[in-house]
């Protein structure tokens, strides 16, 4: 019924919209409880993101997809687009789709802004990405987002002045430890890296890699160890070299940590494997003098890295074209031309046929030096390992790391004091909110 | 029929008034009044895991939160260590520059009014921005003077000169303004109460002191509150200088705690509290400064 009345009203429009989509999956909606309509219906879609050019890869949908016009809103990322998409769940004009961060997902979830999207993931979705992925958008059982950009870790250390001053990569913490000493002494002007403490994204993916598991969840309560022992001896590593001067502790992204970025004064960054389109604006004189290498290890016997940032592609729940808004989900993280799209404009797609170099290209020109970065990315990539899950409130975990970590950098005081106090104020917070805790 | 003739008032005043009395309602009951909805309700998580969050109604729960937070008593009193400079500082100047303007035979009379103005019209933002280059060591041109000179570079994120720094943008933004008010207010006075004066041998400086400054109090009074208003509301200028420095915390002055609960804790209830007691405070600080000031005015007079 509901179809011959579409057909009735816009034959033309169904004509269209049936060649436009010869390459995608057919409209494949099987007994789909909680994502209902037809997918291949004509739709207007209001697209929320901050990822920059996206408008890119937005126009190419249009262009195959007439009938359903994908329409970006620019948005600021992270806690802002949060409260913001929240509010608009609220006042009833949420944007349709939506780019939202991993560690976001939580929050979206329980406020229940996020439809879920486990029935309109077919089998071909899913063996698009590795299934570590889809931890980082399942929440029991149920996923809600589908994977987009995803930030493996690596080191970015600047080969030329490596080479000059005799260092060599540090394979682990501890070498990055001595080295860092190191520098220092050959050079009172360098630093090896800053340690920037208002970053707990970043700060999140050391923890990751370190072995921690934040929160999980068992028998339907919440377990929150932010001041587990993986995390406490990360953070007491980075606190001894950063209280002992041996490193820098002032913040990244200042016009201070860009001159000192482009001048030679800080020579490595721990970053993610999108930091190299950070480098190429903020040093673009140094094409060439950049490298990657797999972060330092906590022991020489493993390897293994984390995630910074990151994000999934969501679902309103308030969306009335919630089939359709899934469609083009699917397709902006799973679809070739798309992947190579997103590539394109510096985002490191989550798919796993977006890692293969044919997709990204050549190297960006800042790591000229190394043309292999795409090869090296995906093998770093592949040593990532996130969270088991990430907890219901954890912006007011990340809210705390940036509220109390600063200060114990400015006072040089213990740092894994810090992760002892973000645990009580995660806690406290949980069970304030009405969630079981173990 | 008589009654009805006499009940019969004309419509225009109403008409008239409507548009601004619509406007009020829409832009400033509205949201007072949703504002104080919000900080009486919460989103508390129903059944297990995950759950879902629904409203509830939490009475004053948030206002004990709010009374009960730390944090914020500690964002009062940077906020107050930083008013104590930037209120004095910037009427001091403010004054001071009306009063050289107001000198009769100072050439390039326009020129400096523009240029004493001119930051005002920087927005708050950018100004900071432009500010915390100047603070940063590694690119400041201040540090580079010192150094050059072979002096030690000041500090501008330490514990105490960080009052300063973040003062100094809201004073070098905000004098130009106030400079203006009480410019115009001398400008608005009869000549002949200084010819008066002058025939009576006064000089500029009496003038100024004895004259100029007792008939400026109503400006004064009013370019006044709208200092220590403007210090309750400081936001912007430590909100952007946090990203460059670990002196500045997110919940740094009452707005920033503000602004932390609602958009990074996600508690827009709280938040609604918070702010809603901070209305008050700013409320009765501005009528209590306002009668302290029209006390001693009167007494003067």
């Amino acid at each position: 019924m509901r179809r011959r009345s579409l057909l009735a009203a816009s034959s033309a429009a169904m004509l269209l919209a049936a060649c436009g989509n010869g390459d995608d999956e057919g409209g494949e909606n099987g007994a789909a409880p909680a994502i209902e309509g037809d997918e291949n219906a004509p739709a207007n879609l209001v697209f929320w993101a901050w990822a920059e050019n996206i408008q890119q890869v937005v126009d190419l949908w249009n262009t195959k997809n007439p009938t359903q016009k994908v329409q970006l809103s620019g948005q600021a990322a992270s806690d802002e687009l949060v409260s913001k998409f929240l509010t608009a769940v609220k006042a009833g004009n949420a944007p349709d789709v939506v780019q939202a961060e991993y560690q976001a997902l939580p929050t979206l979830i329980t406020n229940n802004a996020l439809a879920d999207l486990t029935s309109a993931i077919d089998d071909r979705t899913r063996s698009a990405f590795p299934e570590g992925t889809w931890n980082l958008t399942s929440f029991g059982g149920a996923t809600y987002g589908i994977p987009q950009d995803v930030g493996p870790m690596m080191l970015f250390y600047r080969e030329d002045i490596f080479t000059e001053m005799g260092f060599s990569v540090p394979k682990t913490w501890e070498e990055f430890g001595v080295l860092a000493k190191a520098v220092r002494q050959k050079d009172p002007k360098k630093y090896l890296t800053t340690f920037s403490p208002g970053d707990a994204g970043w700060l999140s993916g050391f923890a990751q890699q370190a072995g921690a598991k934040w929160w999980s969840n068992t028998d339907d309560a919440w377990t929150v160890a932010v001041n587990d022992e993986a995390t406490k001896r990360m953070l007491s590593f980075w606190g001894g070299l950063v209280n002992s001067g041996d490193l820098l502790g002032d913040p990244m992204y200042t016009p201070q940590w860009n001159s000192q970025m482009s001048d030679g004064t800080i020579i490595a960054w721990p970053s993610a494997v999108w930091g190299a389109g950070v480098l190429t604006g903020v040093t673009p004189g140094l094409k060439g003098k950049w490298k990657a290498a797999p972060m330092p290890q906590w022991s020489a016997s493993e390897q293994f890295t984390g995630f910074w940032g990151g994000s999934s592609t969501a679902v309103s729940t308030s969306s009335s074209q919630k089939a359709q808004a899934a469609k083009f989900a699917k397709w902006l993280n799973s679809d070739p031309e798309a992947l190579a799209a997103l590539a394109k404009i510096g985002l490191y797609p989550a798919a796993s046929a977006g890692q293969t170099a044919e997709v990204l290209g050549n190297p960006p020109e800042i790591m000229s030096a190394q043309p292999d970065y795409y090869t090296t990315a995906a093998a770093i990539a592949k040593t990532a390992r996130g969270f088991d899950s990430w907890g219901p409130n954890t912006n007011v975990t990340y809210g705390a790391f940036e509220d109390l970590l600063p200060t114990a950098v400015k006072n040089k005081t213990d740092f894994t004091a810090v992760a002892d106090q973000v645990q009580n104020t995660s806690l406290e917070d949980l069970k304030k909110q009405g969630y079981q805790v173990a | 029929m008589t009654t009805a003739t006499r009940r019969r008032k004309p419509a225009a005043p109403y008409l008239m008034a409507a548009p601004a009395v619509l406007l009020f309602i829409a832009f400033f009951l509205i949201p007072i009044g949703y504002a104080i909805w919000l900080s009486l309700h919460a989103m508390r998580v129903r059944g297990r895991g995950f759950g879902v969050r629904t409203e509830v109604f939490v009475g004053l729960e948030n206002y004990i939160s709010a009374i009960g937070d730390s944090a914020m008593y500690e964002a009062l009193v940077r906020m107050l260590a930083y008013g104590v400079i930037m209120v004095p500082v910037t009427m001091g100047l403010a004054l001071s520059f009306a009063l050289m303007l107001d000198v009769p035979k100072v050439g390039l009379k326009s020129f400096s009014r523009l240029a004493i103005f001119l930051p005002y019209a920087v927005p708050g933002v950018i100004a900071s921005v432009l500010w915390g280059f100047t603070y940063l060591p590694a690119v400041s041109p201040v540090t580079r003077i010192f150094t050059e000179a072979g002096l030690p570079a000041p500090d501008f994120f330490g514990d105490v000169s960080i009052y300063f720094s973040i003062a100094n943008i809201a004073i070098w933004g905000s004098v130009g303004f106030n400079m203006v008010v009480l410019y115009t207010a001398l400008r608005a006075m009869p000549a002949e109460v200084y010819e008066a004066a002058k025939i009576d041998g006064a000089s500029e400086w009496q003038i100024a002191w004895k004259i100029k400054i007792p008939l400026l109090a109503p400006a004064l009074i009013m370019t006044s509150v709208f200092s220590l208003i403007g210090m309750l509301q400081v936001f912007s200028e430590p909100n952007t200088v946090k990203s460059m420095t670990n002196s500045i915390t997110p919940d740094w002055v009452p707005l920033m705690r503000i602004y932390q609960q609602g958009f990074i804790e996600n508690d827009i209830y709280l938040s609604a509290a918070t702010s809603v007691l901070l209305a008050l405070v700013t409320v009765l600080l501005s009528l209590a400064a306002l009668a302290v000031f029209r006390f001693r005015a009167r007494r003067s007079s």
